[in-house]
């Protein structure tokens, strides 16, 4: 027996009809709560989910088959189940995501990891272990120069979307793909959008607003998630807000663990956060993906021609620090904020390269690590103002 | 062979090993002081029977980072790339490769030649973040040599699946061949190269039987120390007719020892498997440690993963040299991943295989490929097996987080337990 959701089912009404400021505050406290009521409603309704950890998914593949696709990007609970399943000396998203899992407060039908890091790519045998559902490594290609790299990730994107059929109990046609990789390119569309608000008048939105605004992709169907989309940028125009004397900041190093809201709120206080690698895996594709054709081979050629960068992929075309260069150029950006999640091997490499490559360029920036679950705040705070006061005053 | 003195054959692999490594890190020398490039390449899918082919120098970065440890200098390499910059909470072994080539090459063992060219597969994603490093410092040609490895370890996969892997790495390998004959200016010799992985089908038969040996009681060497000497030379020497033949003769010690019950303990109490890498910092000691209670480690998971996957014996056609070799990398590569993702199946054979008393779980602060799964493949081994495990924190290049007190004091519990465990089925025999 298939299930499958009513289209029409709307898994958090609530921000329908409010004001802007209204609706953002009970849009963040949705992205913030750990026992993700929007994939309980979409269970409850007899709906199938697909998590997937960091960073990229072809979540194309798992609407096609009527599943809604999570995006596990930790939390800032207390591991306390997950803490016995690892060692010392790891990142903090590996256990909080484990938790969510053991703790029944994420229920999946099917968990989708990738090999991003040392650390990440334990998670798909430790998953499989630990958790009755299906555990599958999607092996993104990390020879993405190869000329045989697009063949070799249609055929991994075949393999997965065979394990979602089994998973979803459904067959998925090339017609399903089309519509699904419609329907996201419009999401992508409209991501883009809110990117270009930050750039060009980033005193219309907030840091962690906008980051709410991305992070809602995670774990809403993506059909609703345009509905917000449009509707925030719809309003965001004749917002009342007035431009302040602030340094334009890019934050980099949110590529995988994601610093807690409080933090990017804080950033946001005294910066304008003009671009970003928050959740860059739901804005990793950074054009349209093809619709027609072959669907899978369309994503494939996306992924190795037309995607973004973090450090956890090598691609020759991309060179890291370049590509942080270009983001800073392009944004307008007067400064850069380094940061990296506390024992992120990527994330703490990329730090040297970034601030020789900046230094080079005469760039000013501001190094620190954070963890999702830290809760003070005040001496990052008081060091970031005397950052952002030496530029001003410079 | 039994008509050999114990005078001319025991220890030899041991010396003749060190011997070996020792002439091979005079042959980087030479390359180094003459301004010559070498290919840096890593133990888990180092394709060094291709690169011998085109008579590129290869150089292990791990290998030189883990001599710095056991020669009890790795604190001086550590500090100087933290203080360039790099975290401490990142691979030690990078770091201290970091500050040999900010120090020209310098290294305790000799000099050590810049790359031309790095191959890396991805078994280990540190090894491409180090590889960047050199393109950075160098513009080093970097080529990642992606091998897909093992997506469930409950869902077989099918053939056209497991076709459309091969291809990949198979096209892969072909590429690669392209950038060394544009580097080296030649074209591929492919007698060579079937010469080589001639070499190295005898290297992985080998391997493979001296795995096998130490089934025997006593074990006819010591998974953790010696095994790791064996391990250098296999890496190092792989698909040379020198490797080839300390290969052969390294069996034949081991057949004769396990012949004539001669073991590498006095008395061997308890026969234990070890899971993880060694605390290089602190090398003979972590393992006295184990020996003066009478344990002797028999079998390991390193001597597996870090072999490359050699454990499986595979053997290339040389008659079709690259199609093989790039079956034998897929195979033996994802082989590898497994023993360090898939532990606690591989040590279900293990224990039985081995006969083994305790299974002893080593995860380090430096390298997260190995140690993330391990206190979760410990629980779920333990869940299926009554069988008295430990699980102890160290390193395998920083002393600042080695307390040999501490590790101490967990390991003499590990054997208290051991020996009332002992007692216990004694008197219920």
């Amino acid at each position: 027996m298939v299930n499958t959701v009513d289209p029409s089912f709307d898994v958090f009404p609530e921000w329908r009809g409010k004001d802007l400021d209204a609706a953002f505050a009970l849009l963040r406290d949705l992205v913030e709560d750990p026992d993700y009521p929007t994939v309980r409603r979409w269970r409850e309704q007899g709906g199938k989910v697909l998590g997937h950890f960091q960073v990229y998914f072809p979540e194309e593949l798992a609407h096609a088959a009527g599943m809604l696709p999570v995006k596990i990007r930790g939390s800032y609970i207390d591991a306390m189940q997950a803490d016995s399943r690892f060692g010392s000396y790891l990142c903090s998203i590996l256990k909080t995501s484990l938790e969510l899992a053991l703790t029944d407060r994420l229920e999946l039908d099917l968990f989708v990891t990738h090999p991003i890091c040392d650390a990440a790519r334990n998670l798909g045998a430790i998953w499989e272990r630990n958790l009755p559902y299906p555990s599958r490594i999607l092996y993104l290609p990390q020879n993405p120069n190869s000329s045989h790299a697009k063949n070799y990730l249609r055929a991994e994107y075949a393999r997965m979307l065979e394990a979602i059929e089994q998973v979803a109990q459904t067959e998925v046609s090339e017609d399903d793909l089309n519509q699904s990789i419609a329907l996201f390119n419009r999401n992508r569309s409209l991501l883009r959008q809110l990117y270009a608000v930050k750039r060009q008048s980033p005193w219309l939105i907030d840091a962690d607003e906008a980051y709410v605004l991305v992070a809602l992709g995670g774990i809403l169907p993506r059909e609703q998630h345009n509905e917000v989309l449009a509707w925030t940028l719809s309003k965001l125009s004749s917002r009342q807000a007035k431009r302040q004397d602030r340094v334009r900041v890019v934050f980099e190093g949110a590529f995988c663990e994601q610093p807690p809201l409080e933090l990017i709120r804080l950033v946001g206080r005294s910066c304008y956060v003009v671009d970003d690698d928050f959740l860059i895996g739901l804005r990793w594709l950074v054009d349209d993906v093809d619709v027609g054709g072959d669907p899978l081979a369309n994503l494939a050629t996306a992924y190795i021609d037309r995607a973004s960068y973090s450090p956890v992929q090598h691609d020759a075309r991309k060179p890291k620090e370049r590509m942080l260069l270009e983001r800073i150029e392009r944004s307008g950006a007067d400064a850069a904020i380094l940061t990296a999640a506390k024992m992120c091997e990527p994330g703490l490499e990329e730090q040297v390269t970034y601030t020789r490559a900046l230094d080079d360029a005469g760039i000013p920036y501001f190094v620190s690590e954070f963890q999702e679950t830290m809760t003070s705040f005040e001496h990052l705070e008081l060091q970031l103002e005397t950052f952002v006061e030496n530029i001003l005053f410079e | 062979m039994t008509s050999k003195h114990d005078g001319d054959i025991l220890g030899r692999g041991k010396s003749q090993g060190a011997d070996l490594i020792r002439d091979w890190f005079g042959q980087l020398s030479a390359v180094a002081q003459n301004g010559g490039d070498s290919a840096y390449v890593f133990v888990m899918g180092s394709l060094v029977e291709l690169l011998g082919a085109f008579d590129l120098p290869v150089v292990f970065p791990e290998i030189n980072s883990l001599q710095t440890a056991v020669r009890h200098v790795a604190h001086e390499y550590l500090e100087e790339a933290e203080d360039y910059g790099y975290s401490p909470d990142i691979c030690g072994y990078v770091k201290a490769d970091v500050a040999v080539q900010l120090r020209g090459g310098d290294h305790p063992a000799g000099s050590i030649p810049r790359p031309a060219l790095a191959v890396l597969t991805n078994a280990c994603n540190t090894y491409i973040k180090w590889a960047e490093i050199w393109e950075r410092m160098y513009d080093t040609r970097m080529f990642t040599l992606d091998v897909p490895g093992t997506r469930s370890a409950t869902a077989p996969e099918s053939d056209q699946q497991y076709r459309a892997d091969l291809a990949y790495v198979d096209g892969q390998i072909r590429e690669l061949i392209a950038v060394c004959e544009a580097m080296t200016g030649q074209r591929l010799d492919l007698k060579r190269l079937g010469d080589r992985l001639r070499n190295a089908n005898t290297m992985n038969t080998c391997w493979k039987r001296i795995l096998e040996l130490n089934r025997r009681r006593p074990g006819v060497f010591n998974a953790l120390t010696d095994g790791t000497i064996y391990l250098g030379v296999s890496n190092a020497l792989r698909g040379t007719a020198e490797g080839a033949q300390y290969f052969v003769d390294l069996v034949e010690e081991l057949e004769y020892k396990a012949d004539h019950g001669i073991g590498t303990v006095d008395d061997e109490t308890y026969r234990l498997a070890f899971v993880g890498v060694p605390c290089y910092p602190s090398f003979r000691r972590f393992n006295e440690m184990f020996t003066e209670w009478g344990g002797e480690f028999v079998t390991s998971t390193y001597l597996w993963f870090a072999s490359g996957g050699s454990n499986l014996g595979f053997q290339y056609d040389p008659g079709h040299p690259i199609e093989s070799l790039a079956e034998g990398t897929l195979l033996s590569v994802r082989d590898a991943m497994d023993s360090m993702f898939h532990q606690d199946r591989v040590l279900q054979g293990m224990i039985d295989d081995f006969e083994l008393d305790g299974v002893v779980f080593h995860p380090i602060k430096s390298c997260r490929t190995v140690s993330t799964g391990l206190a979760d493949g410990r629980r779920a081994l333990m869940e299926t097996r009554d069988i008295p495990t430990l699980f102890i924190e160290s390193d395998m290049m920083d002393r600042r987080v080695v307390s040999e007190a501490q590790l101490k004091n967990r390991i003499d519990a590990f054997f208290e337990g051991l020996a009332s465990r002992r007692q216990r089925e004694m008197v219920e025999a």
